[in-house]
């Protein structure tokens, strides 16, 4: 268990160290950051200037050192656009994005989990059928539409729900159900296929011969297995949500994260912006490391891997 | 002869099928117009009319019968950008799934098929690929470049690879050491020949599949790009983008943003559809 959990630590930082180089090299060789930052209007000399008081002029293997060196102690540099240390204002803005993921997650688990379980015990039925066709729509919307129908008839017909903003709880009740929209088919589909595997196994026919509620039987020995996947599948899709929160922060003008990194790209305010892209992706390696010790925990079979 | 009669058998079950069936049929609908794009519209999708904008669909009061589905902000036909609209979709997805495909089979077979430390580095690529933010990514690299068609597609492909190279490792290994791959060897042809004659033609179905999931994802994460102002520049016609600018007239008039989104529900719709059908033709395959 300890050696597993070895070996599983070292990998999540070796990735995360490459995440890092690649989050660096990425901004540094698209294009001359100097002159993206002075802008369209700026002359020789003022994109000279940047570049020295940005340390563009050394070379880039300083630049790479200096900013990792930086950045394994938190400290993301300053923005240039909202004048403030970078690590501010992500420690700002990541509890609207953690609650939005949550949320969303949230409501994913709640949908799709009795959604799976159900077209699992009644396969080939039409309520099988049925939940096949909520996945087949639930992959097929795209957020942003959904977003902007929601806003329409919950927002301005219905008049129920704020259109935008980051105020009350309210604000996140849209952003939670367009962001659950995106994890609900997978989710749905793995816990079908987990229970209908679980279902069909022999300690289940066992159970069933013991004479077992059908309640006990689903939940204690059926479920409790199919769950194995859908909890690592589950903290993955959290990091998926929270990368692609973007879009919906953005739509929503709620001020997380990703709304954050969306003013930053468009004010090419780079610090900021490879400060979001790793703390997005740190957050992910983390989610990830976190569901193979819990599948792990919850399924000893797997620890010798 | 034996072999003619499975393929037929296996067509005939595809067409029995009916998600197939509308799949194929919204994709191939998608496909014609995108091909024939220039010759089926009513109107020149780039022409502004300021004094007919804003005109209803049919089916709505005040519809005019020239624009069918009406005109957008500029006074510019809605149907016939709609139509080009089509065109930047299919053109995205299957150039995406090209660059990607190509990446990530090649990464994927290599590793499932080297095994040790190839299938190690392989591993790890993955996993770092997965670990980075692809939307956040894709925005940062159009903002500094500009936006362009190319770029999107040469983004998107360079971020999608990973299912496939997930897909390829785990089939690639699972028949490596299978008889007729080992017969292949045995009869003394090159690595290169396991690997395209062998191989490839075995894994290539659920390959299919993969390519159907990533054509999706492309074409909705273009029209999120877009829709954001990063993806597809103006006055290029994608679906994304007319939802985008048409964004501020939604609430006085809903269906400019209600018709190219749901283009583009029916398009993601029918590539999903037609990849279920892929997977279920698998699913019985694998059974027999």
């Amino acid at each position: 268990m300890f050696y597993f959990f070895l070996r599983r630590f070292a990998v999540a930082v070796l990735v995360a160290l490459t995440v890092l180089t690649i989050t660096f090299l990425l901004t540094r060789l698209s294009g001359d950051l100097a002159i993206s930052i002075a802008g369209p209007n700026a002359s020789q000399e003022d994109i000279a200037t940047i570049r020295q008081v940005y340390g563009l002029d050394r070379p880039l293997w300083i630049q790479y050192f200096d900013w990792l060196f930086r950045a394994v102690q938190g400290d993301f540099g300053e923005s240039f656009f909202f004048r403030d240390r970078v690590s501010n204002l992500i420690a700002t803005r990541i509890p609207i994005t953690m609650t939005l993921g949550l949320v969303g997650l949230a409501i994913a688990l709640v949908i799709s989990l009795p959604l799976g379980i159900l077209s699992a015990v009644r396969e080939g039925s039409w309520v099988d059928r049925l939940v096949t066709l909520v996945v087949l729509i639930g992959q097929a919307m795209p957020s942003f539409w959904l977003a902007l129908i929601l806003m329409i008839v919950f927002g301005l017909q219905l008049g129920w729900l704020p259109i935008s903003g980051t105020g009350s709880w309210e604000h996140f009740v849209m952003p939670g159900v367009v962001l659950a929209f995106s994890a609900i088919p997978s989710l749905t589909r793995l816990t079908r296929s987990g229970m209908i595997e679980a279902l069909s196994s022999d300690y289940i026919r066992t159970a069933r011969a013991k004479g077992l509620t059908r309640m006990s039987i689903l939940v204690k020995h059926g479920f409790r297995n199919a769950a194995i996947p859908v909890v690592s599948i589950a903290a993955v899709q959290l990091g998926f949500m929270l990368g692609g929160s973007v879009v919906i922060e953005t739509v929503f003008a709620l001020h997380g994260v990703g709304y954050l990194a969306w003013e930053s790209i468009s004010k090419n305010d780079f610090p900021v912006v490879q400060a979001v892209v790793l703390v997005l992706a740190l957050l992910y390696i983390g989610l990830t490391l976190l569901a193979d010790l819990l599948n792990a925990v919850l399924d000893p079979r797997l620890r010798t891997a | 002869m034996s072999g003619m009669a499975m393929t037929s058998g296996r067509g005939l079950r595809l067409l029995r099928n009916w998600g197939f069936v509308v799949g194929a049929g919204i994709v191939g609908i998608c496909a014609i117009l995108a091909v024939f794009a220039p010759w089926v519209v009513p109107h020149d999708p780039f022409v502004i009319d300021l004094e007919r904008r804003l005109v209803p669909p049919f089916w709505m009061e005040g519809s005019d019968p020239r624009n069918i589905l009406g005109t957008d902000q500029l006074g510019r036909d809605y149907l016939s950008r709609l139509i080009y609209g089509a065109r930047i979709s299919m053109m995205i997805g299957v150039l995406t799934v090209i660059t990607s495909g190509l990446i990530g089979i090649t990464l994927g077979v290599l590793g499932g098929f080297y095994g040790g430390k190839v299938d190690d580095a392989v591993v790890f690529a993955i996993t770092t690929r997965l670990s980075i933010p692809a939307v956040l990514v894709a925005l940062a690299v159009a903002a500094l470049h500009g936006t362009s068609l190319m770029l999107v597609i040469l983004v998107l492909g360079l971020l999608l690879w990973d299912r496939f190279a997930v897909v390829a490792r785990s089939t690639t290994s699972q028949i490596r050491n299978l008889d007729y791959v080992a017969a292949a060897w045995c009869s003394g042809v090159s690595r290169w020949w396991v690997l395209t004659r062998e191989v490839l033609p075995n894994i290539a179905t659920h390959l299919a599949v993969v390519a159907t999931l990533e054509m999706a994802l492309a074409i909705l994460l273009e029209a999120a790009l877009s829709f954001l102002g990063l993806g597809v520049p103006a006055p290029l016609p994608s679906w994304g983008l007319m939802i985008s600018e048409a964004k501020e007239y939604m609430f006085f008039s809903p269906w400019v943003i209600m018709i190219p989104g749901a283009a583009l529900f029916v398009l993601v719709l029918g590539v999903n559809l037609l990849g279920d059908a892929l997977r279920d033709m698998l699913g019985t395959d694998l059974s027999r």
